[in-house]
């Protein structure tokens, strides 16, 4: 048995909770996947949850949007509190897709559909049922320019989406999940496909998205959570061990393992 | 030792090669004999006539060969089949592959086979003496032979063809595409027509093709239910001969070998060659054209 110490971040007299998860578990079938998680997300920063392979990161940030729901035979246990209403998203009477459509989500491979690129960005408000066309051109401009992609893509908008390079696809899923102005934006392992240079730019992206949108990131790369994130939860085998300030994290750990995990002496 | 593997493994792929060659010189034998007794054919009658007839009758005293009185009763017929067959097999394919739950497609798709597997002589007397009858109650002036009917039952004969390569191509579209749709908060319906659906296009359109192939070579169900009379008509409420079906008449009657009523069926035949192998070099241009790589 692990030893759990939570500790939670000096409370700044600015900061607000988007979001608070209490003794959230999740089950595929009989296997317990997340253990009583609890664990506060702030508005407007960026959140990271590192750990080894298989500790339950993407499992945890997926049960934000719902997504296991897709699969049969899986359970949400306890709660996540979405405000400023207070919905709890992983109750059975939540309808996913109204999750969906507060909560956007950028994935691991980029995934643009086989459409052109301004299709891919206008997909959100197309299915939310938006007709109108200037409504529609002036949001995928404006969410191609938040996703810095508008300067490499305003001549190519009617081009097939796959002819862009890897980084810019995934700057495309980030237009994407911009277009429809998400409250939080969920980001699992985005960079793991892309060059180092293609990841550079994703990362600048994070840390000036978060002006208009509440980033969690999960990510396999600790450098990278130490440079875009304002706190750091770790996570190891389905529970969290440690939550708190990333600079905290990064230099003083509270817990024996994060220390070992982050030093790299396992993982 | 090393001799013997060396000649046993030479003997296999000699028998390989003849088996692969077999198929090969089919092939090459249909097309010879279709080509060789069409130029037969085409010394007699000339090929303008051929095209721009809009008389069919070779066996007659005051003969005419236009082609294009048998070709109208293959495209009725095949038009009215893709009808049902497009629709209804793209519908079953979207259902089997995005909605059915597991136990529902278990069931359903052997179903689907076995309907494939019906021999076409049972669909031909079913659209002769059930849905005819059925279709005079609505419309009472309906021919006893008609296309209408042959082709309606053709379709749905098709149908399991449509469907089954379909849906092969909608589950071949990885998941990582619908989560990124059910991520954008689509509901089911939104993701397999704005996503799915487009992202198995060209498997969509080799399968119409297939549908396309079949309904145009198509015999028994035509031979039975639409009539034998080749008239030039686009109206599928009327009987009318398909090319196929005035094959089948001709090669079973007892016209002697060589006369130009005889020869007329091996031109019959290269059109109806022509029309399969148009169809196929569109699909695979298609194919190549909307291939997505994942």
């Amino acid at each position: 048995m692990v030893t759990t110490t939570v500790s939670t971040p000096s409370a700044k007299p600015s900061s607000e909770l988007k979001a608070q998860v209490n003794s959230l578990s999740f089950y595929y079938g009989d296997f317990q996947a997340l253990k009583g998680i609890d664990f506060p997300v702030e508005k407007n920063q960026v959140t990271a949850l590192i750990g080894p392979s298989g500790c339950g990161k993407s499992t945890f940030l997926r049960c934000f949007n719902r997504m296991h729901d897709l699969y049969p035979n899986m359970r949400y246990e306890g709660e996540i509190l979405l405000y400023p209403d207070g919905i709890n998203i992983v109750s059975p009477e939540v309808d996913p897709i109204e999750v969906r459509m507060r909560i956007a989500m950028v994935f691991q491979k980029p995934n643009p559909f086989p459409k052109s690129i301004y299709e891919n960005v206008a997909y959100g408000l197309r299915v939310r049922g938006e007709r109108q066309r200037n409504v529609i051109d002036e949001k995928v401009e404006e969410a191609l320019r938040s996703a810095a992609l508008w300067d490499e893509a305003k001549d190519r908008l009617n081009e097939l989406a796959f002819n862009l390079s890897g980084g810019q696809q995934q700057r495309l899923c980030i237009a994407r999940a911009l277009a429809t102005d998400p409250e939080i934006l969920l980001f699992d392992e985005p960079t793991s496909a892309l060059d180092p240079i293609a990841t550079a730019r994703i990362e600048e992206l994070v840390s000036e998205l978060k002006e208009k949108v509440t980033i969690l990131i999960v990510t396999h790369n600790m450098q990278q959570a130490a440079r875009v994130s304002a706190y750091t939860a770790f996570m190891y085998v389905g529970q969290l061990i440690e939550f708190d300030d990333t600079k905290k994290i990064f230099t003083n750990p509270s817990s024996k393992l994060t220390e070992e995990y982050i030093t790299g002496r396992f993982g | 030792m090393k001799l013997r593997r060396h000649i046993a493994e030479r003997g296999i792929e000699g028998l390989l090669l003849l088996a692969a060659l077999v198929s090969v010189f089919t092939t090459l034998a249909i097309v010879a004999i279709l080509v060789w007794e069409s130029v037969v054919f085409f010394r007699s009658v000339a090929l303008l006539d051929f095209l721009t007839d809009t008389q069919w009758t070779p066996l007659f005293d005051d003969a005419h060969f236009g082609i294009v009185a048998l070709l109208s009763g293959t495209l009725t017929t095949t038009t009215v089949a893709l009808l049902v067959a497009i629709p209804l097999g793209t519908v079953l394919a979207i259902y089997l592959s995005e909605f059915a739950p597991f136990r529902v497609r278990e069931v359903a798709k052997p179903f689907l086979e076995m309907l494939g597997g019906v021999p076409t002589i049972v669909y031909g007397y079913f659209a002769l003496l059930f849905v005819t009858p059925l279709l005079q109650r609505i419309h009472p002036d309906l021919p006893g032979f008609n296309m209408l009917s042959a082709g309606l039952v053709m379709g749905v004969m098709i149908v399991p063809y449509v469907s089954s390569l379909s849906e092969d191509a909608m589950r071949a579209v990885p998941m990582n595409m619908r989560e990124a749709s059910y991520a954008m908060g689509a509901t089911r319906l939104q993701t397999a027509v704005l996503v799915v659906t487009p992202a198995a296009f060209s498997g969509l359109a080799s399968s119409y093709i297939l549908g396309i192939a079949r309904a145009v070579g198509e015999t028994m169900v035509v031979a039975i239910a639409a009539g034998m009379q080749p008239s030039f008509t686009f109206n599928p409420a009327e009987p009318a001969a398909t090319i196929t079906a005035y094959i089948v008449q001709v090669a079973l009657g007892d016209l002697p070998h060589g006369s130009i009523g005889y020869q007329t069926i091996f031109a019959a035949g290269l059109t109806l060659l022509l029309i399969t192998l148009l169809f196929n070099i569109a699909g695979h241009v298609l194919r190549r054209r909307f291939r997505e790589a994942y």
